[in-house]
């Protein structure tokens, strides 16, 4: 039978997918079903004086009208479930409606629940509610000056958390040669999945149990929290999330507004659906980004680094989200190293409370901060030093032989093989014609410029002990249910929440090849906390990682169990029994065989099982990794410039990644270019803007810049295979590398055809006009 | 997004739309390809009590030519304007404009007569009308009257129609011969308006020399407006690189351009330069 491992297996999800027979939040149709809409701040910071529901509540077809008062002492406060160890991390509470003091424009502040969604929103307008503005302020840095607004009463200075990692560096740095000093802005994001959040949720009450259809990346953190918050019992809580439209790190935290739809089920005893539209989605779900740092590299004059120090200011936003305080500590500070040999090390970090919407993961979550700041910075030391910052990278990245690499932070780097990787994509561009070029380019007033970004970031989240002692809230392993039924069909049951990238066909792929059977007789189960008994979600990269090492785990499993029963049918031990194909055999015999097949029937059938064995086919995993997976790679991008507008274009993309063995190429290859253009929507176009009073002004498409597809190039994907020797399968997650690895090939490309101008640093977004007002001063001073 | 609550009426005729329109001037808004009327409602910044839409009423669709001008029917749809052979052979420019307008979805509803009406600032198609000097037929209470495009481009969203009148045609003057017209567009990265449009027309004699130019710049500015300065500059001899920027240069020095928190009105002054300057360029071999 051929293998599908490693093949472009179509998606199997993607027929009702692209026929609008998915199955979303929002798609959720229940009899009687109430419609929910919430009112949201138009400040950016006030007092709530009063507010007035009568109107509304008196017009026809509105059920009930919530306001923060009514629920005060009936639902609890939606709480942070990252809490970095020795941060002294402020848990401020989080009411699910604002009751005294609304903190960001789009907070909660009443909830109408109508008979339709008309309704609902007209009732909106007729709450009035006296608000008395306060001072804002939406910059981390300004928020922890002196005179600053005041967020919180029990976060003085607007500080929710310091945090500080890494071994001595002064004497490092005060004996190196070089070192070079730069600080950068890292700009808020606004991640946009396809589908908006949504949530429905329905009562009965005859068993008292509570579902809620929830657009979620974890449903089992999701229901836990739930539960938590309105003191339901778990096992009387069901998430579903079925089809959900992206995520992106946004579908993580749990949301004052779910915890509301589904009071309110219960509340009513009437099923309540609440979905966002676009611009709620723009103010009320978690941000990304939004960092300040000051970093300083110490080196050796003739280009050897020595060691990196950072210190981060990270905008929290108004409230601490589910995994808010783990991304810019834990997630970033650990791995400011990126992929080079460097003996110390640290990261400070400043967790700060302002006037905004909250922030948490967004596709990379820290590490394309982190490596940000590497790449750019081993591009500034190779300008000061005078080298081509290739060699800096040559020189400086670990080698193959080095690995396990522990890093300044206690990291231990799996495996890699950096060097071949960018080898690899050298071969894809053409640098020394690439030079020559971009000097006669020059010469005729046109500017061009190439970038690298030879990265490395950490994924496959991971060890439970160690999520247990940074702080994270949870565990992180991951669960997997095979059950094979009576007919030899297969059903995967998995922990992992896949919400857009594959993982119905790329289990399938693993599954079949296991069991060598055909890939239609594998069906894969997810997001259901009432099929699936427990699991952590999809996030940071660890899909295929921890849960195909469960799945795969636990394939094993039945494989041993029905190689007993294949023995004692064949009547030969377990042990001279091999399994290929979907055929147990004696080994070496080939015209003695079961099939899967008729092993399974018979495991049901039990007529005549070996002794101990128990009836039935289908076993469990719990797989909790070892380690982190440390995917890398080298991209290159080349830019031009034009002079006049200072638009950059991107004109060509190489893409060198390494995520271990290549499970479904075509998955792979999408999931890259997805990141890179992600990656590069920070380099080049994206980024929130708030106003003074903290309104925010980039709140639709019309003025936020969401890549789209016309501006990329053709870009060009390879691979080189490093397994990870410490899961099953060898991978190491592919979900969030070309994000990582975009931001700076772009940015280091464009300040390299700046380079003539003397500009050393631009921050992101290079909108043209930034980069325009760049080139003219510099041709003003001339 | 939902709107406001509103009652809707399709008209057959022009005549019932004017005729329901003077029922409730105020509180009665037309729809056409409802591309810019909707999504206001939808954000709540209208609510008008009633919709009249106008999207079928025949007499108000259609291109044609009629005494040396090509007159186009107010509820006739970019893409229909886009791909018209005559248009694109003699109004280049408004060809180039239509078809530059968002996507095939919104070209596919949106029409000439819902644009100028609407008087976005950075709609594509109010310069090439300005540059190929077009001028609206207005239908009213009071009957037909005529305005200059200029004129009814007022302000942001503020045009020279009354609540009660309904734009009914476009009428642009078949350019004469020696006449070449182009429109240049660097589009909002976001919204995909125009964050400089620029329409040139010029009529050349044989040798080159210029005898009539007119341009005129959406987007960048506070409202579109015609570059008359620029136009000084170009009439004269055969065109030089020199005399191209010169014209840019007095294009960018007479437009009024705001900021915002997104970009400057010095950025946009840039902008209106180069895209004058490429334009231009773009028509003289
Ligand atoms: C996604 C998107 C992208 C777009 N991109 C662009 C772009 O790149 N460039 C661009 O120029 N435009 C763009 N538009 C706007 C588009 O061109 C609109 O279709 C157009 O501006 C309005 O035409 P309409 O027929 O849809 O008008 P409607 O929305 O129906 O009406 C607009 C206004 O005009 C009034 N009105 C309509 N017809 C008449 C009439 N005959 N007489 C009097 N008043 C009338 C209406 O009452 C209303 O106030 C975009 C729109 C969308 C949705």
């Amino acid at each position: 039978m051929s293998k599908l491992v490693g093949t472009p297996v179509k998606r199997r999800e993607d027929a009702r997918l692209i026929t609008g027979h998915g199955n979303f939040t929002d798609d959720v149709r229940l009899p009687g079903q109430a419609y929910a809409e919430i009112l949201r701040s138009p400040h950016a910071h006030a007092r709530i004086l009063s507010i007035d529901t009568t109107a509304a509540q008196a017009m026809p077809g509105v059920v009930k009208v919530y306001t923060g008062q009514d629920l005060a002492g009936r639902v609890g406060t939606v709480p942070t479930a990252w809490i970095p160890p020795a941060s002294d991390l402020k848990q401020v509470p989080h009411a699910v409606l604002a009751v005294e003091t609304v903190r960001y424009v789009g907070d909660g502040v009443a909830m109408v629940v109508a008979d339709d969604p008309y309704i609902a929103r007209d009732a909106l307008d007729r709450i009035v509610v006296e608000y008395q503005t306060l001072p804002a302020v939406t910059d981390q840095r300004e928020a922890m000056a002196e005179g600053a607004p005041q967020l919180h009463a029990d976060a003085p200075g607007n500080v929710a958390l310091h945090w500080t990692v890494g071994n001595d560096t002064d004497e490092v740095f005060a004996q190196a040669e070089v070192v070079v000093r730069q600080e950068f802005r890292q700009q808020r994001l606004i991640p946009n999945p396809m589908e908006p959040r949504a949530a429905t949720a329905q009562y009965l009450s005859a068993t008292d149990e509570l579902t809620v259809w929830l657009t979620t990346q974890n449903p089992h953190i999701h229901r836990l929290l739930l539960s938590g918050i309105l003191g339901i019992p778990e096992h009387r809580l069901r998430v579903i999330a079925v089809d959900v439209g992206g995520g992106f790190g946004s579908k993580i935290a749990c949301y004052p507004d779910e915890v509301l739809v589904a009071y309110a089920a219960r509340d009513l005893n009437r099923p309540v659906k609440w979905t966002e539209d676009r611009r709620e989605h723009f103010m009320a779900t978690t941000h990304g980004r939004d960092h300040y740092e000051e970093v300083e590299l110490a080196g050796s004059r003739d280009g050897v680094l020595q060691g990196i120090r950072v210190k981060s200011y990270a905008n929290m936003g108004a409230y601490l989200s589910t995994a808010g305080p783990g991304v810019p500590t834990i997630l970033f500070g650990l791995i400011v190293n990126g992929a080079y040999r460097m003996p110390v090390a640290s990261s400070e970090v400043f967790g700060v409370f302002t006037n905004t919407t909250p922030t948490d993961a967004y596709r990379g979550a820290g590490r394309p901060e982190a490596t940000y700041i590497i790449e750019r910075m081993v591009d500034l030391f190779a300008q000061t030093i005078g080298q081509d910052p290739l060699e800096v990278r040559r020189r400086n990245l670990l080698r193959a032989d080095e690995f396990p690499y522990t890093n300044p932070f206690g990291l231990a780097y799996d495996s890699g093989n950096y060097h071949a990787a960018l080898d690899q994509a050298l071969t894809m561009v053409d640098y020394p014609a690439f030079r020559q070029e971009q000097a006669a380019l020059r010469a005729q007033g046109q500017y061009v410029g190439i970038g690298f970004s030879t990265y490395v970031e950490m994924c496959g989240l991971g060890p439970s002990q160690v999520a247990g002692a940074v702080g994270f809230q949870g565990g992180l392993w991951e669960s997997a249910t095979v059950r094979v039924h009576p007919s030899g069909k297969v059903q995967v049951f998995t922990g992992a929440s896949p919400h857009g990238q594959g993982e119905e066909t790329t289990f399938s792929q693993l599954v079949a090849d296991q069991l060598g059977i055909p890939i239609d007789d594998v069906d894969i189960v997810h997001g259901d906390t009432a099929r699936v008994a427990m699991g952590w979600g999809t996030y940071g990269s660890r899909t295929m990682v921890v849960g195909g090492a469960a799945i795969s785990t636990a394939v094993d499993r039945v494989i041993e169990k029905a190689r007993r029963i294949a023995a004692h049918m064949l009547e030969v031990s377990p042990e001279d029994v091999v399994f290929e194909d979907g055929v147990f055999h004696p080994e070496g015999v080939l015209d003695r065989q079961a099939t899967f097949a008729e092993v399974t029937i018979q495991a049901y059938l039990a007529w005549n099982l070996p002794q101990g064995v128990e009836p039935s086919l289908e076993a469990s995993a719990y797989y909790d990794p070892t380690n982190f997976t440390y995917p890398f790679g080298t991209h290159i991008a080349q830019v031009s410039v034009d002079a006049d507008t200072g638009e950059v274009r991107v004109t060509k993309y190489v893409a060198v990644d390494d995520c271990g063995p290549v499970v479904n190429p075509m998955i792979v290859e999408g999931q890259v270019h997805g990141g890179i253009v992600q990656g590069i929507g920070q380099a080049l176009y994206e980024g929130a803007v708030y106003d003074d009073d903290g309104q925010l002004v980039t709140g639709s498409f019309m003025d936020y810049t969401m890549p789209r597809a016309r501006f990329f190039p053709q870009i060009e994907t390879a691979h080189t295979v490093t397994p990870s020797p410490h899961n099953p399968i060898g991978v190491k997650g592919v979900g969030e590398t070309g994000t990582i690895a975009s931001t700076p090939a772009v940015v280091n490309a464009v300040m390299d055809a700046l380079s003539g101008f003397g500009i050393q640093h631009l921050d992101m977004p290079l909108t043209p006009e930034k980069v325009w007002r760049a080139m003219q001063q510099v041709q003003d001073e001339q | 997004m939902i709107p406001a609550s509103f009652s809707y009426r399709r008209a057959e005729s022009l005549d019932d739309a004017l005729r329901w329109l003077a029922e409730d001037p105020q509180g009665s808004k037309l729809v056409a390809g409802g591309h810019s009327l909707l999504p206001l409602m939808k954000m709540r910044l209208a609510a008008p009590r009633r919709l009249i839409d106008i999207a079928r009423v025949s007499e108000l669709i259609g291109i044609r030519e009629q005494s040396g001008a090509i007159v186009i029917g107010a509820g006739t749809v970019h893409r229909d304007l886009a791909g018209h052979p005559d248009v694109r052979q003699k109004l280049p420019a408004l060809a180039e404009a239509a078809g530059k307008i968002g996507d095939l979805q919104v070209r596919n509803r949106g029409t000439i007569g819902g644009s100028l009406s609407h008087a976005d600032p950075s709609a594509d198609l109010p310069a090439a009308l300005m540059a190929l000097a077009a001028t609206v037929d207005i239908a009213g209470p009071a009957g037909e009257r005529s305005l200059a495009v200029e004129e009814m481009m007022v302000a942001p969203l503020v045009t020279g129609l009354a609540p009660d009148e309904v734009l009914v045609r476009v009428r642009v003057p078949i350019p004469a011969a020696g006449s070449r017209s182009v429109y240049l567009k660097h589009p909002h990265p976001a919204s995909g308006y125009a964050l400089a449009g620029v329409a040139v027309a010029v009529t050349l004699e044989p040798a080159g020399a210029v005898t009539a130019a007119r341009v005129a710049v959406t987007g960048a500015g506070v409202v579109p407006f015609r570059a008359t300065d620029a136009e000084t500059v170009l009439i004269g001899d055969r065109l030089t690189p020199a005399r191209i920027a010169e014209a840019a240069k007095a294009a960018a020095a007479a437009g009024e351009f705001a900021g915002d928190a997104l970009m400057s009105a010095e950025y946009r002054r840039q902008l209106c330069r180069v895209y004058v300057e490429r334009a231009i360029s773009a028509l003289v071999d």
